[in-house]
């Protein structure tokens, strides 16, 4: 395996809250993962497991208040000001919310061309690529030139990408990319993201609720439950022989879209259940 | 609930002493010009600097500050420079007399807006057109015009109501009330638009929410979902005009008692800021600002009766 | 999805801000209540500017020989005042110290509250030093404090409006705060500074531009709260006697109505203009920046179309609840009806779940509130009809619909949050919906309610009785809401994405809990949703709608061996099922590689 590109040791994090002297919460409690060049690296858990928050804090956009995150060899978890965004041509990102991700009253132009002009583009080279950008994500040149409000969810999420290419970044850290979108829209979405994988080379840092979206486009996954990373592994192993007792019952829990299968799934989630419940009041008594 | 006020109540506590400084330290700035314009001719640097002294204005502003304030809390507020009366007893019967126009104005202003407010977001349609065209009319003409037409109309052309004087409550209840009619109504006119604006819009807001539909389905009556549920929500976000209201309308109150010559705050402290009667517009300030921050406490405190969550964050 | 018109080439990758700007200046030239307004208030300002030009003396100029001179005496149009002063030359004065007033009160205002609701708003380390700051700010006593700072101020109207602008900034501060609060939660603005974008370029490219027409709106207002407050200090007194003011002429000729009963006229009638007309111009002014306004939602059955009746078919139909050729449109801008729902028919049985399956925008939900009569106030029924348990509900009185929810058809909906009422507690909720329905005591409602909250599978119910919805979970809340919608054993339940916005293994334990639920009563249930693991968990027929029409219905399991409409076949097609693993290696940088990963 190669040098990873990006790696987290004992990485925590946490957020403020409001008000004079109060401690901010930690949301993360140490977790280690590393994503190779042209990799990508899936993070599964369900809401307020805290797999936001790790991408957040590789974004630089979430306190990092213990261990490290490190790019390409180098410290970047406690980055400010302006070592932060000249790190910008290197990491990206891709939200999920295709709605709030874009301003609506900047044009498609605009807002692909704003990561460029920062980095001191001329304004030609900018339009130049821009409309490149707009080939390479399937959408029509001429939508430079329109607002975000006359496109729609998996258009928006093109456009977002488009943005996130834009500096020809190594990493991209994909939050939820595809949630919002209905299903056809989301394969097309997803098969854009492979494509462009296996294109240039970028690497993924994939965060997701969904276990069937993440094992498409993952070839490693790390399953987050309460702020740790309780399993890691490659996607095949982690998926089909899991270890954990909660990424067991997240298997079990994704109902399949077959009716006799799903039958028997709940039947062996009903199973599981009761096993664990009672390896739980077995522990409770010990 | 009672941590939560307790917290409150200091905020507010803190809030007057800054802010009853910065007046004092604004003040302070022309003592000179007003000890100089009452000398008159007598006027010299000497003589300024030694009426200065005699009034204990020459020690740093802190603390002559700090000196007033521990008067203050002792119920002192000094003497008038002019009548030598204690200011502690010239300002309640003044306040008493603008306060029974602004209290009474306040009342009926939320009353109206309230149901008008609420009649124009849950009916639409004609009746919320109407209602925006009453509430319209209240923002269009100020309440000093308002004061003035009213005095033409029904006191000096019909006669029906005394256009000036104020009679007290105690020598003649039905004198009392027939003196403060046309200033309430001057007053309340504004402050009712104002409101029932912010109650019409967080109406609109509260009555689209997913859990009116979910009461709906309930079987709940649209009055219930109205009234219990939508109004007490939107009531919150309306409670932040009702402070902003008051000390409008005690603003309004101080210019409007002069059409009507009442023998109230507005009078009283314009003649004392003309003679440059510290003493006395120090303790105006304690009144005044008291009262804001007494109301705005109770906003607060309503505000965290009606909405559970408010009681979180203080 | 969006077509895009292939007409334009052109590529400007340059903000339409100015074009927006453009867009709104020009809507506003067309609205006659802004154009009227505005040339009132600019020819005032003109008339103003020009005093000197228009009136034929100076405005404290006294003139013995004609104290109270009538209008229309030589030389003073409009007559002289009690000093002999020309009424027309001092009222022309007074705009100009309305306008200085209102220039110096607003742009204090606009200045001191934008800077620091931008500043407070975003960035969150500094905002409870703004917010402090402003709370200071509006604890002084308002009007009382100019009157009470005349000594400081020496009556100077300038110094007074500029102390004014300080304590209207709290109103500035507030709007652009919020915004700028708002604003700096969007993912763009976190993406932009992912991209590098520096925190001053953000805020004038991302943060301004929204804050922008918001306090356009709001300056409009100042201007007037300014010269209203300027002219009711000048009628007290506050201010030096020679510059002519409203409130100063309003004040001499009030005095002097006996003797001169037009002399107050005169100032009062171009102050209320004036007031007027800013009012008015700033009310066209936030319709044009704002767009359309939030219109009101009455509470009321579900609209029909002209000339609706209700389709009578065969009343002998056996099922609980009969949809027939459902049709359900929304007026669209330009005023025509545009059908969501397009003639939908669908049966449901005691004990039977029908899926309701299709993507966003299919109408699915639409069927489902058009089922309860629900429908949001802009909807209207265009043809068909919907029987529950026999009873016609399009067209029916609300009482008929009343009696009928709660006690027949219920309703889980999507977001357990944000449908519950979140300032009462969920105890009380329960009570109400219970005793709406029964109309038994609050006592034994809540016996009731206590044992639907063990039931549902609440861990503590008396504890949860009492909780408000917001100390609660999103699953737990959702399981009070099932509660509360199978309180009164109702026949049918609408079930509108019941699982979307849980956890999945949440999500599982709710689709046991609502097979449960439905063994027990022997209820039918309709449950909308897009995924199509949940239909095939629970449903035993499913509907399969596309833009408004189902396009397929059938049991469960031969949909899903055997779709027979296309459009089925791709929606199943495109499910990621469990095979769909990645298989091919990552790539080093530079190099291209294929391989499917089917």
């Amino acid at each position: 395996m190669t040098t990873p590109l990006l790696e987290g040791r004992d990485l925590k994090v946490s957020y403020p809250v409001r008000g004079f002297r109060r401690k901010p919460i930690e949301i993360v409690h140490g977790v280690d993962f590393s994503v190779a060049p042209g990799e990508t690296l899936g993070i599964v858990g369900e809401s307020g497991s805290g797999k936001t928050t790790i991408g957040r804090a590789i974004l630089g956009l979430a306190l990092v208040t213990g261990g490290s995150v490190t790019f390409d060899g180098r410290d970047i978890s406690h980055l400010g000001g302006a070592a932060r965004r000249a790190l910008a041509k290197d990491i990206q990102v891709v939200f999920q919310d295709p709605y709030s991700s874009l301003n609506p009253s900047l044009t498609i132009g605009a807002t692909l061309a704003e990561p460029l002009i920062v980095q001191g583009w001329s304004k030609e080279a900018a339009t130049k690529r821009v409309l490149e950008l707009l080939d390479r994500v399937g959408l029509p040149k001429n939508a430079a030139a329109r607002l975000p409000r006359e496109f729609s969810g998996g258009q928006r999420q093109r456009v977002a990408i488009a943005r996130a290419l834009a500096p020809e970044p190594r990493l991209i850290v994909c939050d939820e990319p595809v949630s919002a979108l209905d299903l056809s829209t989301q394969a097309k979405v997803m098969e854009l993201l492979l494509d462009i994988q296996r294109d240039m080379g970028v690497a993924y840092l994939f965060v997701s609720h969904d276990l069937a979206v993440v094992r498409h486009i993952s070839h490693r996954v790390g399953v987050v439950y309460d702020g740790e990373i309780v399993e890691q592994g490659p996607v095949r192993e982690v998926t089909e022989q899991p270890e954990h007792p909660y990424t067991q019952r997240l298997l079990l829990a994704a109902p399949i879209a077959d009716p006799l299968l799903q039958e028997k799934r709940r039947a062996e989630r009903a199973r599981l259940r009761q096993v664990q419940h009672n390896q739980d009041v077995q522990a409770g008594a010990a | 609930m009672l941590l939560y006020s307790a917290r409150r109540l200091l905020a507010g506590f803190v809030l007057f002493v800054i802010v009853a400084f910065i007046t004092y330290w604004l003040l302070s700035f022309s003592f000179d010009s007003v000890i100089a314009a009452r000398l008159g001719a007598s006027a010299t640097p000497e003589t300024i600097a030694e009426v200065r002294a005699d009034y204990g204005l020459d020690r740093p502003v802190v603390v002559q500050y700090v000196d007033w304030l521990a008067g203050v809390f002792q119920g002192d507020l000094g003497r008038s420079f002019y009548t030598q009366e204690p200011v502690i007893d010239a300002i309640p019967p003044r306040l008493f007399v603008t306060l029974s126009i602004v209290v009474p104005a306040l009342i009926i202003a939320t009353i109206i807006a309230v149901f008008l407010g609420t009649f124009a977001a849950s009916r639409g349609g004609g009746a919320d057109k109407a209602a925006q065209g009453v509430m319209l009319f209240g923002y269009l003409v100020p309440n000093l015009l308002i004061a003035i037409l009213l005095t033409v109309v029904l006191a000096i052309n019909l006669g029906w109501l005394p256009a000036t004087g104020y009679v007290r409550f105690g020598d003649d209840p039905a004198g009392w009330l027939k003196s403060i009619t046309i200033p309430v109504i001057a007053l309340f006119i504004g402050g009712a638009a104002n409101i029932a604006n912010q109650v019409r819009g967080t109406m609109i807001d509260e009555l689209r929410k997913d859990y009116v539909r979910t009461l709906r389905t309930r079987g709940v009556s649209a009055r219930t979902v109205v009234y219990k549920h939508a109004l007490r929500n939107a009531a919150g976000p309306a409670l932040t005009v009702f402070g902003l209201t008051f000390i409008n309308m005690f603003g309004g109150a101080l210019i409007i008692e002069q059409v009507f010559a009442l023998p109230g705050f507005g009078t009283f402290s314009f003649n004392s800021a003309l003679q440059g009667d510290f003493p006395v517009l120090m303790g105006l300030t304690v009144f005044g600002v008291g009262m804001t921050v007494t109301i705005n406490l109770l906003t607060d405190l309503a505000n965290g009766w009606l909405n559970p969550k408010a009681r979180i964050y203080a | 999805m969006t077509a895009i018109p292939s007409d334009s080439t052109s590529v400007v990758p340059s903000e339409t801000d100015a074009e927006t700007r453009k867009g709104a200046i020009a809507r506003l030239v067309r609205d006659p209540q802004a154009v009227i307004t505005g040339s009132i208030l600019i020819l005032m300002i003109i008339a103003g500017l020009l005093a000197n030009v228009i009136a034929q003396h100076d405005p404290n100029e006294a003139n013995l020989y004609v104290v109270n001179a009538p209008p229309g005496t030589e030389g003073y149009p409009l007559g002289a005042d009690q000093a002999g002063r020309d009424i027309l030359a001092r009222l022309l004065h007074s705009i100009n110290t309305a306008v200085v007033s209102a220039l110096i009160g607003a742009s204090v205002a606009l200045v001191i509250g934008t800077a620091f609701g931008l500043v407070g708003g975003y960035f969150a380390r500094l905002r409870s030093m703004t917010e402090w700051t402003f709370t200071l700010i509006m604890t002084f006593p308002g009007i009382l404090l100019l009157i009470l700072l005349m000594p400081l101020t020496g009556g100077d109207y300038r110094a007074t409006m500029l102390i004014f602008g300080v304590l209207l900034s709290p109103g500035i501060y507030r709007i652009v705060r919020n915004m700028t609060v708002g604003v700096s939660r969007e993912l763009y603005v976190d993406a932009a500074k992912v991209s590098g974008v520096t925190s001053s370029r953000i805020l004038r490219r991302h943060v301004l531009s929204v804050v922008r027409g918001p306090i356009v709106i709001a300056t409009a207002f100042l201007c007037g709260t300014a010269i209203s407050t300027q002219a009711g200090l000048a009628f007290l007194g506050v201010g030096s006697l020679s510059i002519p003011s409203f409130g100063a002429m309003i004040s001499e000729g009030f005095r002097n109505i006996g003797l001169a009963p037009t002399q107050y006229l005169w100032p009062a009638l171009t102050l209320g203009v004036m007031n007027a007309c800013i009012v008015l111009f700033g009310n066209a002014l936030r319709d044009t920046l704002q767009g359309a306004q939030p219109k009101p939602q009455k509470i009321s059955v579900a609209h029909l179309a002209e000339g609706f009746e209700a389709e009578s078919g065969p009343n002998a139909a056996p099922a609980l609840l009969s949809i027939r050729d459902l049709g359900i449109a929304y007026p669209s801008p330009s005023g025509e009806l545009n059908e969501v729902v397009r003639g939908v028919s669908l049966d449901l049985k005691p004990g039977e779940t029908v899926g309701l399956v299709g993507e966003s925008g299919s109408g699915k939900t639409q069927t489902a509130f058009g089922v309860l009569g629900v429908l949001p106030n802009e909807a209207i029924v265009t043809r068909g009809s919907v029987r529950v348990d026999g009873t016609e509900i399009l067209g029916a009185p609300e009482s008929t619909l009343r009696k009928l929810r709660g006690d027949v058809i219920a309703y889980v909906p999507q977001e357990p949050m944000s449908n519950l009422d979140p300032v009462y507690t969920v105890g009380s909720q329960l009570v109400e919906g219970i005793r709406v329905a029964t109309g038994v005591s609050k006592r034994e409602a809540k016996v009731r309610a206590l044992e639907l909250l063990e039931r549902v599978g609440i861990p503590d119910p008396q504890r949860t009785f009492k909780s408000y919805p917001h100390e609660i979970s999103g699953g737990m809340a959702q399981r009070v809401l099932i509660a509360g919608a199978v309180a009164t054993e109702p026949k049918i339940l609408i079930a509108d994405e019941p699982t979307t916005a849980l956890d999945v293994t949440v999500q599982a334990d709710i689709l046991d809990l609502l097979r449960d639920l439905q063994q027990e009563m022997g209820m039918g249930i309709i449950l909308v949703t897009h995924n199509f693991g949940v239909v095939a968990d629970i449903c035993s027929r499913i509907c399969v709608m596309k833009e408004g029409e189902v396009v397929e219905s059938g049991e469960a399991v031969d949909v899903f061996a055997d779709p027979q409409h296309e459009y089925t076949s791709m929606l199943l097609n495109a499910i990621l099922d469990e095979d769909t693993v990645r298989t091919d290696p990552p790539v080093a940088v530079g190099q291209t590689s294929g391989g499917a990963s089917r």
